[in-house]
């Protein structure tokens, strides 16, 4: 087996002052781009899309005022959660993320008007209007939240993923954090357990380089966030975020990995946002031309478009794509806007499920 | 001179144990570091070393002898050139002054008059105890230990509900930390009872996971004074969850483990955190006093879909009290209980303090005071309709509190006496608590920072005028 200690292998003579390096434990195979059928092509697009029109849109309310509190958009990012969770069996596996999970959500096909609602604050909302951006959960979809603390998620998720593997069922959990959540020292408890236990755990950093406004030079000691798990003979994996058919094929072999019982997976995706941390950011720890640069040569949706064009897509197509996206967030957005806010006795409902 | 050897303290709140054996006998040579005697506290069984060199002179406690308390001569050790089988010297027990003293045991011959006692509270309530309503009369009774009550509260509900596992620190191989979980690894195995790294803020948050995935998590802390390092999962994770979703996601788990001082352990083990959680709206929070209550209410606990916060008490885990002995004893969340009815003052405490008020009230009837005592059981959501009936009908309120003052349950009881039962009120209400100081570790110095019957029964004096 990999795991076994690699004094074994040594000569008997030799004094095995410190272990020999770990080369040689087995780990997930290298993943290969996602072959996608034209058809798969077309849903990532547009779900890449709709996160991409709905978040934008998200933006305009929230200037109008019609958003408040924090609010974190995840354009930029859409290739990290189309290509993961198209990967995962939405009947069994679980996800969980932190405050910045509009996209999980659309890209678990969970309806656009009712988060655009919750994020509104209307009684339609996902959360009854009761949570917000950053407090979302459908555990219809299995979709667990949406946590506001950073870094939270990741030991809950351990949590989903021991609630798999106690019943059985077969389900993997995916636990989304960001570079700035990789310095908490509860991802390395989380690390531990998950590892120790051989428990089904996809750990995903989504890597958009800024924490806030700290870049991952300025405040991790090991920048290659997909080695932090190292430490916890937690095999990494670091991946090209801004391509969704990298983004699935790593996934793919992640998942291949976990539902072996061989334990979790650490991967790193390597992206970017284009927004400030949230609606109030100021951007002054980065430049203009950093963003820009991003947008013109690494564009997840651009990208892809690239790839269905050369394919033999045509400009109709998307273009048909296109107006139906903005016609399904500019209803989500007026469902949202007239949509009436909670009634005042919501004020002290669901405290307690019980009465006692 | 032989050299004593006296029974042992094993742990911080050991009072007394069993010799369970014997490893020597008289006339072996023995030297520091030899393994003399098994002795059996409630919580392990302990091996009892040697430290000194030289020829077992007689030994004193023949093995099997149950409560030997600590401090009791129970062998002697002939040092050099001295007869082995010089006469014996049956020392009077001497209780280390730290040492709660507890009733003499025939068995042991006369225990210490030392009057030093701490732990009045861990005195057998000599009290008239009114029968808790929820338990029917002529039920069939029997005697437990909180621990085991606890135990069994636990091991049922697990039988009951697969769903139901129970994680912590030295939970499962070790029996429990303080072998609450006694049994439980033997009966389920290590799925359902599963011992973790030291990683509070990792396991509560795993726990809380596990919740929100469908399971009903027992999560025990060693203490809660542990339990700091988690009190984002208890609070932002568990407690909140149901509120922020709207009702779709919940997180039914039991956090539970011993809070509130324990004996000579200093500041940072010794804090009460019964009024932090209980200021947490989506939490329950129980802090029981017997043993019927503790299972009971852990029974409840565990069946509840909403988190409950359990806080326990070291000192109470080996006190005995009756327990209903029926098939399926489970009591209501957030009722309180009159445990002695009275018509001149009411005093409310909840988990230690309940003794405590119960030894006070036993003193107060003696001077023709009749005192009312209620166990609030539940913290949160506190039965303020019990207290507020009784201040109706004693029109005094006195508040014990094993924990600091300020912003404390005592407090909070104030302002809902205010609020709500100001009319009532013969005299202001008043609270007993430990003084406004992390705990000391000088025995002197801890007895005076914590609650005790004597300031209960003058707080009582104080209200009622005498």
């Amino acid at each position: 087996m990999a795991k076994a200690p690699a004094r074994k292998t040594a000569a008997p003579k030799k004094v095995a002052s410190t272990p020999a390096p770990t080369a040689n434990r087995e780990k997930p195979r290298d993943p290969a781009p996602y072959d996608a059928t034209p058809e798969e092509l077309e849903k990532f697009y547009r779900e890449m899309l709709l996160i991409r029109r709905f978040e934008e849109k998200a933006g305009q309310l929230y200037g109008l005022g019609l958003i408040g509190g924090f609010c974190h958009l995840y354009i930029g990012q859409e290739a990290v959660a189309v290509g993961l969770q198209s990967a995962l069996d939405g009947d069994k596996d679980s996800v969980i993320t932190g405050y910045r999970d509009h996209g999980h959500m659309l890209a678990y096909g969970i309806d656009p008007k009712v988060i655009m609602a919750e994020l509104t604050g209307r009684a339609a909302g996902i959360s009854r209007g009761k949570g917000g951006s950053m407090h979302m959960f459908s555990v219809e979809h299995k979709f667990y939240g949406g946590h506001g603390i950073v870094g939270a998620q990741v030991s809950l998720g351990t949590g989903l993923a021991f609630a798999h593997k106690y019943r059985g069922d077969g389900g993997v959990a995916m636990a989304y954090f960001g570079d700035g959540a990789a310095n908490q020292g509860q991802v390395y408890e989380s690390f531990n357990m998950a590892e120790l236990w051989k428990l089904p755990i996809i750990f995903v950093i989504e890597n958009n380089q800024y924490a806030m406004g700290t870049s991952v030079n300025r405040s991790s000691a090991e920048d290659q966030l997909y080695r932090r798990g190292e430490s916890f003979r937690i095999p990494g994996m670091q991946v090209d975020g801004m391509d969704v058919l990298a983004v699935r094929g790593a996934a793919e072999a992640a998942l291949e990995w976990v539902r072996a019982g061989k334990g979790p997976v650490l991967m790193e995706l390597k992206t970017y946002r284009y927004r400030g941390h949230s609606m109030s950011d100021p951007a002054k720890y980065r430049s203009r031309e950093e963003v820009q640069a991003v947008r013109d040569k690494s564009d997840a949706i651009e990208h892809l478009k690239k790839l269905m064009s050369d394919a033999g897509i045509g400009e109709e197509t998307f273009k048909e794509i296109d107006k139906e996206i903005r016609q399904i967030v500019s209803d989500a957005a007026d469902f949202a806007e007239s949509a009436p806010e909670p009634e005042l006795h919501e004020l002290y409902t669901d405290v307690l499920v019980e009465q006692y | 001179m032989a050299i004593e050897l006296k029974m042992p303290a094993l742990s911080p709140t050991m009072e007394e144990g069993t010799l369970a054996k014997w490893l020597v006998k008289e006339g072996d040579t023995v030297k520091s570091g030899d393994i003399l005697a098994e002795i059996e506290t409630d919580k392990a069984t302990m091996e009892y070393e040697a430290i000194d060199e030289g020829t077992i002179g007689q030994i004193l406690v023949a093995e099997g002898t149950d409560n030997v308390k600590v401090g009791t001569v129970i062998a002697t050790i002939a040092g050099d050139g001295e007869e082995a089988s010089s006469s014996p010297v049956r020392a009077e027990p001497v209780e280390a002054p730290s040492l709660p003293s507890t009733p003499p045991d025939e068995k042991n011959g006369p225990s210490t008059s030392s009057g030093q006692t701490e732990e009045k509270a861990e005195k057998p309530a000599a009290t008239e105890r009114a029968s808790d309503p929820a338990i029917p009369e002529g039920t069939a009774m029997v005697k437990l230990t909180v621990r085991e009550a606890l135990r069994d509260a636990m091991a049922e509900e697990m039988r009951k509900d697969d769903r139901v596992f129970v994680m912590g620190e030295e939970v499962a191989e070790y029996q429990g930390a303080y072998k609450v979980t006694q049994g439980l690894l033997q009966e389920f195995g290590p799925q359902r009872v599963v011992d973790t790294p030291i990683t509070e803020y990792g396991f509560a948050g795993l726990g809380s996971g596990a919740a929100m995935g469908g399971l009903k998590p027992v999560i025990e802390f060693m203490t809660f004074n542990f339990a700091m390092q988690a009190i984002d999962h208890i609070i932002n994770s568990a407690a909140k969850t149901n509120y922020m979703s709207g009702g779709q996601m919940r997180c039914p788990i039991v956090f539970r483990g011993p809070n509130g001082a324990a004996s000579r352990v200093a500041a940072q083990h010794s804090q009460n955190y019964a009024p932090w959680y209980a200021s947490v709206p989506g939490l329950i929070v129980i802090s029981p006093y017997d043993a019927a209550d503790a299972k009971g209410l852990m029974k409840a606990a565990i069946r509840s879909e909403d988190p409950v916060v359990f806080l326990e008490n070291e000192l109470l885990y080996g006190r005995s009290f009756e327990v209903p002995d029926v098939e399926d004893f489970v009591l209501p969340i957030g009722k309180a209980r009159i445990m002695r009815a009275g018509s001149d003052v009411t005093i409310v405490s909840y988990s230690i303090g309940v003794g405590l008020a119960l030894e006070a009230a036993d003193a107060l009837a003696a001077e023709g005071i009749d005192a009312e005592v209620i166990d609030l059981r539940t913290l949160r959501p506190l039965d303020t309709v019990t207290v507020l009936a009784s201040l109706k009908k004693t029109n005094r309120l006195v508040v014990v509190e094993e924990g600091w003052p300020v912003c404390s349950i005592a407090s909070e009881l104030a302002m809902v006496a205010m609020e709500q039962g100001f009319d009532d009120l013969d005299a202001p209400v008043m609270r007993v608590c430990n003084e406004d100081v992390p705990l000391p570790y000088a025995a002197n110095l801890e007895k005076a920072a914590l609650v005790d019957a004597p300031r209960v029964i003058a707080a009582v004096k104080a209200v009622c005028n005498r």
